[in-house]
């Protein structure tokens, strides 16, 4: 009956999800205009910055999954911490591609230091790329999903310790000084964005359940087969 | 007679490249899934031929 | 009280063990003094102190992944590991003792270092100083704690470098701003690091070496 109702969910988020991402996509080429300022390329920006976004919440849920872990031991977090940090690498090596296409767009480059955002997630990329490595090294067990919880723990932490160390570098690798002054928005611009964000969270639950179920799947079958034999 | 320098790409081929990207991401994943369900299916006929098999 | 007494017999322990098997400190010596030698080949004549300096940063911090990668590896070998675990103390003061034992080699091959690039490039000043001190903290107290979770993988030597580089990334940029000379703003955020991802490590390190 639970996994009926699982499923249920499942399909109810992922049909969302398609909705959401037609809408944003007619959102972002039809509705929105072209942008003053930098032109046509400002579009990779409602799929680029909500990736990235994005990204970030799979992080944080994972490590709250991680805190459970630790807390209580659960195996099934231990499951969702990790898949969770696998779509939060996807989605990291996403924003990264977006952004190096967008800034060979606006500025001909293929990499640019000086985009914090970008420097910040190839710390991330290499950090959680680790964290597989960890993971595929340990035999699984306790040992293993108390260490991936403690190393995504990490993790969340060195998210804006490292955005601080990215800011500062700035000062020495760019004399420019860089003031912050968040971007201004036109309302037409903030709500296809937003749109844009939540069909991308939806597209994240999707993936996350989806993946969840196959795993969950495949070890419930290799437990059948000792059973069996 | 020199070959004219090779025009370099319009904005709409950069924002199609990078919402292609995305979309070829999703596909994959698809089709990663797609290859895992056809796994776990034919596991799963084993399974039932095995348990079939004991009577 | 009987936390300290215990922090600094596993520390002394480290230590004597090392003034008798005398592995880790002599190679961390020789491993530093020698890539400053490489850095003044790698650098093209006439380059700035700054670069140079950026170099004894790299320098640094692959000396300490040397002295981290060898911390746990006596335990695993001899097997002592259970039996650290299952003694009557904190586990975090096994953590604290390995930290002070790793950072005593690090300090003792900076002791070295420091003056070398002195003589070799150009001269360093004390806020470079007070920078390398303040990053030592920080890579001892999160490089032993990945040490320990990287000795119970399979590639041991392969995996601490990969688990330490990214964290290490916001040291070396605190490191570099602060001997650059850009303001005592990058040693707050040296301290900044050192504190958070101490408290961090201490309090996550009995979950790495739990029920091994």
């Amino acid at each position: 009956m639970r996994d009926v109702r699982g499923l249920d969910r499942t399909t109810a988020v992922s049909t969302a999800a398609v909705l959401l991402l037609g809408a944003a996509l007619g959102l972002i080429f039809f509705y929105v205009p072209t942008d003053a300022d930098q032109g046509f390329s400002q579009r990779i920006f409602y799929f680029h910055v909500p990736i990235a976004l994005t990204s970030y919440v799979c992080f944080g849920w994972g490590a709250w999954k991680a805190l459970r872990v630790l807390r209580t031991g659960d195996e099934r977090a231990d499951l969702e911490s990790y898949v969770s940090i696998h779509l939060g690498v996807v989605f990291g090596a996403l924003t990264l591609l977006t952004g190096s296409i967008w800034a060979r767009a606006s500025w001909g480059v293929w990499w640019t230091w000086s985009e914090d955002q970008l420097v910040l997630f190839l710390v991330l990329f290499l950090f959680y790329c680790a964290y597989f490595m960890l993971r595929f090294s340990v035999a699984p067990g306790r040992s293993r999903s108390n260490m991936s919880a403690v190393y995504a723990l990490f993790g969340v932490v060195l998210i804006p310790v490292s955005f601080l160390a990215i800011r500062l570098s700035k000062e020495f690798i760019h004399p420019v000084v860089f003031t912050s002054h968040g971007p201004q928005m036109a309302a037409s611009q903030f709500a296809t964005f937003c749109v844009a964000w939540a069909a991308l969270l939806l597209l994240y639950a999707t993936l996350y359940r989806v993946e969840l179920a196959g795993k969950r799947v495949d070890a419930s079958l290799r437990e059948l087969r000792e059973l069996l034999t | 007679m020199t070959t004219p320098p090779k025009a370099p790409p319009s904005e709409w081929q950069y924002v199609a490249a990078a919402y292609g990207v995305v979309f070829v991401f999703v596909l994959a994943w698809v089709a990663i899934i797609g290859a895992k369900l056809q796994r776990l299916q034919r596991q799963l006929g084993e399974l039932v031929h095995q348990a079939r098999d004991r009577g | 009280m009987t936390y300290a007494a215990d922090v600094v017999a596993l520390a002394r322990k480290d230590l004597l063990l090392e003034l008798r098997a005398k592995e880790t400190l002599p190679a961390m010596l020789l491993f530093v003094v020698s890539s400053l030698a490489i850095f003044h080949f790698a650098l093209p004549a006439g380059t700035s102190h700054d670069a140079a300096l950026g170099l004894l940063w790299v320098a640094l911090v692959f000396t300490a992944l040397l002295g981290l990668t060898r911390a746990f590896v006596p335990e695993r070998e001899q097997g002592l590991f259970d039996a650290l675990v299952l003694a009557p103390c904190d586990r975090s003061a096994i953590w604290l003792g390995k930290a002070i034992a790793v950072l005593a080699f690090l300090v003792a091959a900076e002791i070295v270092a420091l003056p070398a690039f002195a003589a070799f490039f150009s001269g360093i000043d004390g806020r470079t100083v007070v920078a390398v001190a303040l990053a030592d903290v920080g890579i001892c107290t999160v490089g032993t704690l990945l040490g320990a979770m990287a000795v119970a993988g399979q590639a041991r030597e392969l995996l601490l470098p990969l688990l330490f580089l990214p964290l290490a990334i916001p040291i070396v940029v605190g490191g570099v701003g602060a001997s650059a000379g850009a303001g005592s703003r990058y040693l707050l955020f040296l301290l900044l690091y050192d504190a958070v991802f101490s408290l961090l490590a201490w309090a996550s390190f009995e979950y790495v070496v739990a029920e091994q």
